[in-house]
């Protein structure tokens, strides 16, 4: 009788330990260093920052989102999703309001340390390069249990590397130049779409060594004289403006690739899209998109 | 520094030298830093005329500008630390370029540079003339100094807070804002430096004019209209002066700060000049300082460039320490 009741107290022990280990949360090390435990899996998440929205819905677990920030918008389903608010002025209450046991937000967000003294579960990520692109992937995958990480990486990387195929011989070695802001700063070979362009065989002009977005002198341009110029459809009318740039081979020769929004959406976030980026910067250099431009 | 007081002619030739001297130094400051090139392919020399030529005259102009105003406004509201700054027009012009950003779409390109210019000049002569003539009006006048400072904060803050409000519904405009709140001489070209030597010719002739008026103006109001100054032309004139000297000055830099306030001090430090030598005079020390800032702005990092803005603040905030601390000896 006595055995029976120590046989049962110890697989009671073991049913509570196994059950235990079930509930236990998963060990995340996120992007700050520290180590994040997370329920499993997370039901109800709020990003806010479009390339992690994107990072969990590539991860098949974008109907868990309960929440995102205003500059979210892929996919559309994330459009009827409460907004609350924008990178530096996310609104604290209304992410509290929506009660989310897994909150994503970009390392150098400041609402940061508010939310996590209130308590909710925060996971630090700021992807910014390629391999950042990765790893959070990795980190992502085993806390929402969702799609293969690996798998949804590989995707990307093939991606890139069929775009990579599709330029033309001729026009690898071609110098690019990458605006993303219009005093100038641009993209150099350090930023993930420098990463990019480097892959599919094009010359960035701005070397990695200036940092990934640096402000340049606009002389810098007009010298390293680029044969392709990539940014945002609103700056382009501006180019020829611009002192000493009407010289520039890009201009002389009309293949200035101005995007619209929704491609410099696709092209400015460090995130699963980076693939269809890749094809898009392949339609640029060939000149495709410049076509579109000339009748604005 | 000697200790024997140098005639306001010597300081000008001494500021003129620093002038040249700094323009052949902005010329020869490119974008790999130090590299006075004029190399065999051509393209050297294009590069100097189209870009580095203009954007060095054109910084020296602007700053001539800032330095001018700031002497005009000291003069006028006989109050040495009255600078575009405090009287609120710096920021007034701020945000009639934001406003016309806001009409023109986010890339202020839709004409010709000249054209361009000439908008953004007029937009933020607007902005800061508004801001003036409310100053004035909060102050009520120009006879209380502490009213007018005053004054002069609150309408900076309350402009300043609508650009930002204006930055905040067109968030498109964050970037080219930014740039332009830091300051930035990278896109000047011909016709930007054409329009400011055009309004500094104007803005330097009406203030000359006007300088035996703020002459008599140094010793009060009631002396001044004693001696015969019509005070109301005057005001008007050159209330104007610091509009317009101010607006043409942020429309193509953007917000540079300190130089309008510095110039006429460093002018004054080092001669006793009467105001129609220390208007003209704080226009060269003006230009000397902001071409200089610019010229440290491209080289340091280059070809990264820290805006201007910076670099002139930093510099003017030493400055106006080390004057703090050595006035009570």
């Amino acid at each position: 009788m006595r055995e029976r009741s120590i046989l049962v107290l110890c697989v009671a022990v073991l049913a509570l330990w196994l059950a235990g280990a079930a509930q236990a949360a998963v060990e995340a090390i996120d992007d700050r260093g520290v180590r994040v435990q997370v329920r499993q899996p997370p039901q109800r998440i709020v990003s806010l920052m479009p390339s992690l929205t994107e990072t969990v819905c590539a991860l098949g677990a974008c109907a868990r989102l309960v929440g995102v920030d205003d500059y979210s918008n892929w996919p559309s389903s994330v459009n009827a999703l409460p907004h609350v608010g924008g990178l530096e002025d996310a609104r604290v209450e209304s992410i509290v309001a929506l009660r989310p046991d897994l909150v994503l937000v970009p390392t150098s967000s400041r609402v940061l340390p508010r939310l996590q003294a209130l308590g909710l579960p925060v996971l630090a990520l700021e992807p910014r390069t390629l391999s950042d692109v990765r790893r959070v992937l990795q980190v992502l995958g085993p806390v929402l249990e969702a799609r293969d990480p690996e798998e949804v990486w590989q995707a990307i990387s093939r991606e890139v590397q069929v775009a990579a195929q599709k330029l033309p011989r001729a026009l690898r070695g071609t110098r690019v130049y990458v605006e993303v802001g219009s005093t100038p700063y641009a993209a150099s070979e350090g930023s993930f779409i420098g990463e990019v362009l480097l892959r599919l065989g094009a010359e960035n002009i701005v070397p990695a060594r200036l940092g990934p977005f640096p402000k340049l002198n606009p002389e810098f341009v007009v010298r390293a004289d680029p044969q392709v110029i990539i940014l945002a459809r609103g700056d382009a009318p501006g180019l020829r403006a611009r002192p000493g740039w009407q010289g520039i081979e890009a201009l002389r020769s009309g293949r200035v690739c101005a995007l619209d929004e929704a491609q410099v959406d696709m092209l400015m976030r460090a995130g699963p899209r980076l693939g269809e980026a890749a094809h898009l910067l392949v339609e640029c250099l060939q000149g495709r998109l410049a076509a579109g431009t000339s009748g604005r | 520094m000697t200790e024997a007081p140098r005639a306001p002619a010597g300081l000008a030739a001494w500021l003129l030298a620093a002038s040249a001297g700094l323009l052949a130094l902005g010329v020869a400051v490119g974008s790999m830093g130090w590299e006075p090139l004029l190399d065999e392919t051509g393209a050297g020399l294009t590069i100097l005329w189209e870009i580095r030529l203009p954007r060095t005259l054109g910084a020296w102009t602007a700053g001539a500008l800032l330095g001018l105003a700031g002497a005009a406004a000291q003069g006028l509201f006989r109050n040495p630390l009255a600078d575009p700054y405090l009287l609120g027009s710096a920021t007034g012009a701020a945000l009639g370029v934001a406003l016309l950003l806001v009409l023109l779409g986010a890339a202020p390109a839709a004409g010709t540079a000249w054209v361009t210019s000439l908008g953004l000049t007029g937009a933020a002569f607007a902005g800061a003339m508004a801001a003036v003539v409310l100053t004035l009006a909060l102050a009520r006048g120009v006879q209380h100094t502490l009213r007018l400072l005053l004054a002069g904060v609150i309408v900076g803050m309350v402009f300043g807070a609508l650009a930002s409000l204006v930055i905040f519904l067109a968030p498109e405009l964050l970037r080219s804002m930014q740039s332009f709140l830091l300051g930035t001489t990278g896109f000047l070209g011909w016709a930007g430096a054409g329009v400011l030597a055009g309004v500094l010719a104007a803005c330097a002739g009406v203030a000359v004019a006007s300088s035996r008026a703020l002459d008599a103006l140094a010793l009060g109001e009631t002396t001044a209209a004693s001696l015969g100054v019509p005070l109301a032309r005057v005001r008007l004139a050159l209330v104007g002066v610091i509009a317009l000297a101010t607006g043409a000055a942020v429309a193509h830099v953007g917000l540079v700060a300190f130089i309008g306030l510095m110039a006429p001090h460093l002018v004054r430090a080092l001669v006793k000049p009467t105001h129609a030598w220390l208007l003209p005079l704080s226009a060269l020390a003006g230009g000397v300082l902001l071409l200089g800032a610019d010229v440290l702005a491209r080289w340091l990092l280059a070809p990264r460039e820290l805006p201007v803005g910076v670099v002139t603040a930093v510099l003017g905030g030493a400055y106006l320490l080390a004057l703090m601390q050595r006035r009570p000896r």
